[in-house]
């Protein structure tokens, strides 16, 4: 056991944990979120997605003591960060089971904290990691297509 | 109209629903929302015939004991038993609240109106609430079956698109599944699973068994089935990893890794021909003759391998054991029917289990949520007073899930000079698509669950009764809805066959369908007909005749890209519920992969309640059909399952997600038609008819991979 301190949706938490311990398991276990899900820990579907200084990061393999002094945003977080994106989803419709979507709604906003006006290409490569079993892949292209519109239109 | 299975067990108005005195509505319903939307459906129905404000409407979560019992949420049956059960309860609630009101104000009933709950006279300025009347007080009256409905010309909300319940706490990350409960002092389990269904625990290391214990796990042993608690659940999964390895299985021959098409139709099998979509118990008849008037004759065999249902999260159950009785929370599509399978299990009396839904990832069927309650069951049994969350890893959920059968369809058939279908045969090998738990004594009910086999004393596994209810598991969608005269229809449900299976969406309508609309489009070109044409020439319903000519319609109002192909698939679900139609645009890229660029969707589910959850389910299963079709084979050999993660097992990703268009066809007044399964069948013939219009190449044998394209060029060279 030792002893990190992780700032995760803004607020600084010391937690005790074998230091080997994935990241998501501090984050549900210990600091009681829901937004990074548990699919497969094996980094292959993105339901675990959390921003690690505003770029997603998968958060079911590397160890928790990897994160200390960075900065951890889960959808939790974005909740406040990006407000536009979880609006865009609901509007769209963009959730059918809606496991996967916390770690999709938080992909989008790495992307959009790189560029707000991503391409298609960029688009489907900033998904590429993350599975979807219902098929509500369709909604969630919509939603991000209203969010490059805004984009758009803010840039313009 | 046979009476709705929901409303018999459950006649009286209270058992569905009650008026709060702090202005609520809270419906009771026994179907559970697993992404298909169905509670946002439920709550417009209600709403409407209520004429209260959506947001009045609650639910309370489906449990034994609290709510009534309406079988399995499955078979696209939500609708057309929950639906319809809420729409009179509620409209019987609406009748009893008038009459109540018209006495209390002293007016005649046909001068009442209501607005939100508030019930006011047009001839006093007197008004009462729903609230005043009913608040908190049982109705103590029968749900009647002829209460008086609301006229769709009147409806406020039903057809109107409205948000889906919980979306907003979905997409910030705050809904609770069952996999994000707590409770004190709650313990985290895992499994350690043995190689493959047939093996048996000799024994585990001693010294790992007490590096475990020291290190505060707890291990629990019942026969074969083995798993470990503990507070950390990071040492839980650690320590299910350590006596994995500690383990030591006697394993036996294993699966049989035979060629599993050729297990299909060589393995002795029960045999029944269908009339009416019905299996009959008489010898199967010979196939017919050619007729002697036959101008084309067609044979083909059609293949499909197993499936699974590959929920993103895997399943998991929380468990508490306390004073001889037994709490389960869980994402299972059937509360009670899981309560009559686990009490078997664990030798129990019904009445000490409780089983609370809880939502979960989607299922699709029958996945490993039944599995897993029975797995905390056990760890909670032996660690009472211990709240267990028992998770299965993403290995268990690939590795031990019951699968989608593989299945076998040979399907031939005659047109005459004129174009006619003279003679259709269609026979399918399957394993069983039904061994949901349910009750029964022996192995009947408590071996449908997986850890039963690996008991001290084992349930063995059963083996399946034929299913012999219209359009059942291996036959759904076999007997077509087209007006074929001289059918030669017959189901094989196929013994000892390697891998456990179960219900999945469309159960075996999938394939069934799949072999038939490939099997059209290929008469229709040997006899030179227009695969639409031929289809509509072939159908008497004008609501299907309908979807096909709406779906084309949209299909065909670009112009086909060079290097593309368009292909169409229809189907009514189950040959009652909702019709549907699919086109679908694709080209193969250099590397042989298929592009999926557009699909049409035209469907009929009779009156619309949700047209964007509807359109949700239409592309949702056009997407997980595609999957299917184009990637998805459930590998392994006789050391077991080698399908074990997404990169052994993969599925569609956001780079081949064509655009999809869908046209719902509304019945206003018409019933209800059940819609999670209906373009499943349809997706797969348009993709495969697709494929042969853009490449020449009839692909029989699913899925589509690279592969398959490429060693299909190369035959035909």
């Amino acid at each position: 056991m030792a002893t990190f301190t992780l700032r995760v949706n803004g607020a600084a938490h010391q937690v005790k944990a074998d230091p080997s311990t994935p990241l998501i398991f501090v984050l549900r276990n210990q600091l009681g979120l829901t937004g990074p899900k548990l699919g497969c820990g094996l980094e292959q579907c993105g339901a675990c997605a959390v921003l690690v200084d505003g770029k997603p990061e998968l958060s079911c393999v590397r160890a928790v003591s990897e994160f200390e002094d960075q900065d951890i945003t889960t959808a939790e977080g974005l909740s406040e960060s990006h407000a536009d994106i979880q609006q865009a989803f609901i509007d769209a419709g963009a959730a059918q089971c809606g496991y996967c979507i916390p770690g999709i709604v938080t992909a989008t906003a790495g992307l959009f904290n790189q560029t707000k006006t991503p391409t298609k290409a960029q688009i489907t490569e900033a998904l590429h990691g993350h599975l979807c079993r219902c098929g509500s892949h369709l909604r969630v292209l919509k939603a991000i297509d209203r969010l490059v519109q805004e984009g758009a239109a803010d840039a313009n | 109209m046979p009476i709705n299975p929901s409303l018999k067990g459950h006649p009286g108005l209270d058992e569905w629903l009650s008026v709060t005195s702090d202005g609520h509505i809270v419906i009771t319903s026994g179907k559970v929302d697993i992404g298909q939307r169905i509670s946002t459906s439920l709550a417009v129905i209600a709403a409407e015939e209520l004429d209260v404000d959506l947001s009045r409407i609650d639910f309370i979560r489906t449990e034994t004991g609290l709510s009534p019992d309406e079988g399995v949420t499955s078979g696209s049956n939500s609708m057309e038993q929950s639906g319809e059960a809420v729409r009179l309860a509620t409209a019987t609630a609406r009748g009893r609240l008038l009459a109540l009101a018209a006495e209390a104000l002293e007016v005649d009933e046909s001068t009442l109106e209501i607005d939100d709950g508030l019930i006011q006279s047009r001839e006093t300025n007197r008004s009462m609430t729903y609230w005043d009347l009913q608040g908190d007080k049982p109705f103590d009256i029968d749900i009647d079956l002829n209460a008086k409905i609301k006229s769709p010309d009147t409806y406020r909300l039903v057809g109107k698109p409205v948000d889906a319940r919980g979306i907003k706490d979905i997409v910030g990350g705050t809904m609770v599944y069952v996999h994000d409960m707590k409770m004190p002092g709650l313990l985290h389990a895992r499994v350690v699973r043995p190689p493959h269904y047939k093996a048996t625990l000799n024994s585990v290391d001693d010294g790992a068994m007490h590096r475990a214990v020291d290190a505060g796990t707890k291990v629990v042993r019942d026969g074969s089935f083995l798993a470990v608690a503990h507070a950390d659940e990071y040492a839980a999964l650690t320590a299910a990893k350590r006596l994995n390895v500690a383990a030591d299985w006697h394993t036996g021959p294993g699966l049989d890794g035979r060629n599993i098409f050729d297990q299909l139709t060589s393995n002795k099998r029960l045999s029944m021909p269908l009339e009416n979509g019905v299996p009959v118990e008489t010898p199967v008849p010979d196939a017919p003759a050619i007729p002697g008037n036959a101008a084309v004759t067609l044979q083909a065999r059609f293949e499909r391998p197993y499936h699974m249902h590959g929920s993103i999260a895997p399943s998991a159950a929380m468990a508490l054991f306390e004073d001889g009785a037994l709490t389960v929370w869980t994402h299972s599509q059937g509360v009670y029917v899981l309560r009559a399978s686990m009490a078997g299990a664990l030798g129990m009396i019904e009445e000490k289990l409780t089983i609370k839904h809880m939502p979960g990832s989607g299922c699709y069927g029958h996945n490993g949520a039944d599995d897993v309650a029975l797995d905390a069951a056990l760890v909670a049994r032996a660690l009472p007073g211990t709240p267990i969350m028992l998770k299965w890893t993403r290995d268990d959920e690939h590795a031990w899930e019951p699968y989608s059968s593989a299945m076998v369809m040979n399907v031939g058939g005659s047109l005459d000079a004129d174009g006619n279908v003279i003679a259709w045969s269609h026979e399918t090998y399957s394993d069983t698509h039904v061994m949901r738990p349910r009750p029964g004594a022996g192995d009947t009910g408590p071996s449908r669950l997986l850890a039963s086999w690996f008991l001290e004393k084992p349930f063995p596994p059963m083996t399946p009764p034929p299913n012999m209810q219209a359009h059942g598991g291996v036959h759904r969608n076999l007997d077509p809805l087209y007006t074929f005269a001289n059918k030669h229809l017959v189901k094989h449900l196929v013994r000892n066959l390697p891998l456990r299976t179960s219900a999945m969406r469309t159960l075996g309508g999938y394939a069934n369908v799949f072999a038939i609309e490939s099997f059209m489009d290929e008469l229709a070109e040997a006899g030179g007909l227009d695969p639409l044409e031929f289809r509509l020439r072939n159908l008497d319903d004008e609501r299907a005749k309908a979807v096909l000519v709406a779906m084309s319609k949209k299909l065909n109002a670009t112009v086909l890209p060079g290097g593309r192909g368009r292909g169409i698939g229809f189907a009514r679900y189950k040959n009652e519920k909702t019709y549907a139609a699919v086109g679908v645009e694709l080209s193969v890229n250099d590397a042989a992969e298929i592009q999926l660029h557009r699909a049409v969707v035209a469907a009929d589910a009779g009156q619309v309640v949700d047209p964007d959850g509807l359109a949700a389910q239409m592309e949702g299963g056009l997407i997980q059909a595609a999957s299917w079709t184009l990637m998805e084979e459930v590998q392994f050999d006789p050391d077991g399952i080698t399908s074990r993660d997404w990169d052994s097992y993969p599925i569609l990703r956001f780079d081949n997600i064509p655009e999809v268009e869908v046209v719902l066809m509304d019945r206003p007044g018409d019933p209800y038609l059940g819609a999670g399964e209906a373009v499943s069948g349809p997706t797969a013939g348009a993709i495969a008819n697709a494929i042969r219009s853009a490449t020449g190449q009839r692909l029989r044998s699913l899925p589509f991979t690279p592969d398959a394209i490429r060693d299909a060029a190369l035959k035909s060279t």
